[in-house]
């Protein structure tokens, strides 16, 4: 009632920023990348059970090929380096989610080995509290990073040159 | 008893002079000995008293303590005589070297270099005497008491603040 669709059933229109959106938050490749125990967790929310894939969250192997990636456990000072290595090897546009007490603030370790969360280094766009987090809360920061991606301004317009991305704030 | 542990006994006989406490807890002798002759007696426990596993090495930090600051501890188990037994040598601050013990037994490289990183005893002619678990260009020796435990570069914890 009242909506014209001219083009027939099998033809949406909207905009190019929500097309583009819309294909990055279906296929959010992480990076397979543990640290520690909540690595073990990250792998249980992949597996059968809980089942990423239905999101089109598929771990790749290669930073190459991935576009978010999760801090899974403690990051020491000695391991900061490989992860920045592997940060920077992510083609643009890429997320960082901070999964976990370790990787949001260092959490039990504030000793001289340890980094006091991961957004010393790289910049984080969703915060997972938890030692470790429950796979549901995992899926639920996965989520928001799709709200996330979702709401970006200029995402078409960025990806041909034209000015920047702009990132939406999610609370 | 101690007295009657076959290690000890053989140690009193052939190196009387290095020995410096013989205490027995729970069933675990402790034989401390003085650093001059460690390889020595380590070379004697391994080839004529079968301890032939390096379980463990590695030192006590006693800041303030004890006169020696640092004391090594090897840890040695003897498979076909199924007996631990355990060697202490105090290591001074001043002259914060020891033999190494790889020319004993292989397994002691990578300890001593644990021991090289966290507490900073030099073990002279050792293969390979690099840091293991901190970064190359790390600074001090994490495992002395008085390393900051936060780090050199932070303020220390005061305790929570309500």
């Amino acid at each position: 009632m009242g909506v014209e669709n001219p083009l027939g059933e099998n033809i949406i229109t909207t905009s190019l920023d929500k097309l583009v959106n819309w294909s990055r938050k279906s296929s959010i490749w992480p990076m397979t990348f543990g640290l520690a125990c909540c690595a073990i967790e990250m792998m249980a929310t992949g597996a059968s059970h809980n089942d990423l894939d239905r999101f089109g969250i598929i771990f790749r192997a290669s930073p190459r090929q991935s576009d978010c990636i999760i801090i899974a456990g403690t990051v020491t000072k000695k391991m900061l380096p490989v992860i920045k290595t592997v940060y920077e090897q992510m083609p643009e546009p890429k997320w960082v989610i901070a999964m976990g007490a370790c990787a949001c603030s260092g959490g039990i370790f504030d000793t001289y080995s340890v980094v006091q969360g991961i957004d010393e280094a790289l910049p984080v766009d969703v915060y997972i509290p938890g030692c470790p987090p429950r796979p549901e809360a995992l899926l639920f920061g996965l989520i928001k990073l799709q709200d996330k991606i979702w709401n970006d301004k200029n995402s078409f317009g960025s990806s041909i040159g034209l000015g920047d991305r702009i990132e939406s704030v999610v609370s | 008893m101690a007295e009657n542990n076959r290690a000890v006994l053989k140690l009193k006989e052939k190196f009387a002079a290095s020995i410096i406490d013989v205490v027995e807890f729970r069933g675990e002798v402790t034989v401390t000995v003085a650093k001059d002759s460690i390889i020595d007696i380590l070379s004697f426990l391994k080839l004529s008293l079968q301890y032939n596993l390096l379980t463990d090495l590695t030192a006590i930090d006693y800041l303030g303590k004890k006169e020696d600051r640092f004391m090594m501890v090897y840890l040695l188990c003897s498979i076909p005589n199924k007996d631990r037994l355990r060697i202490k040598t105090p290591v001074s601050e001043a002259d914060c070297r020891i033999p190494s013990a790889t020319q004993v037994w292989g397994t002691a490289n990578w300890l001593e270099r644990e021991v090289f990183d966290l507490f900073g005893v030099t073990f002279d002619e050792h293969p390979d005497l690099r840091r293991i678990l901190m970064t190359d260009d790390w600074v001090g020796h994490p495992l002395r008491k008085d390393y900051p435990l936060q780090g050199p570069d932070r303020e220390p914890y005061k305790g929570r603040l309500s």
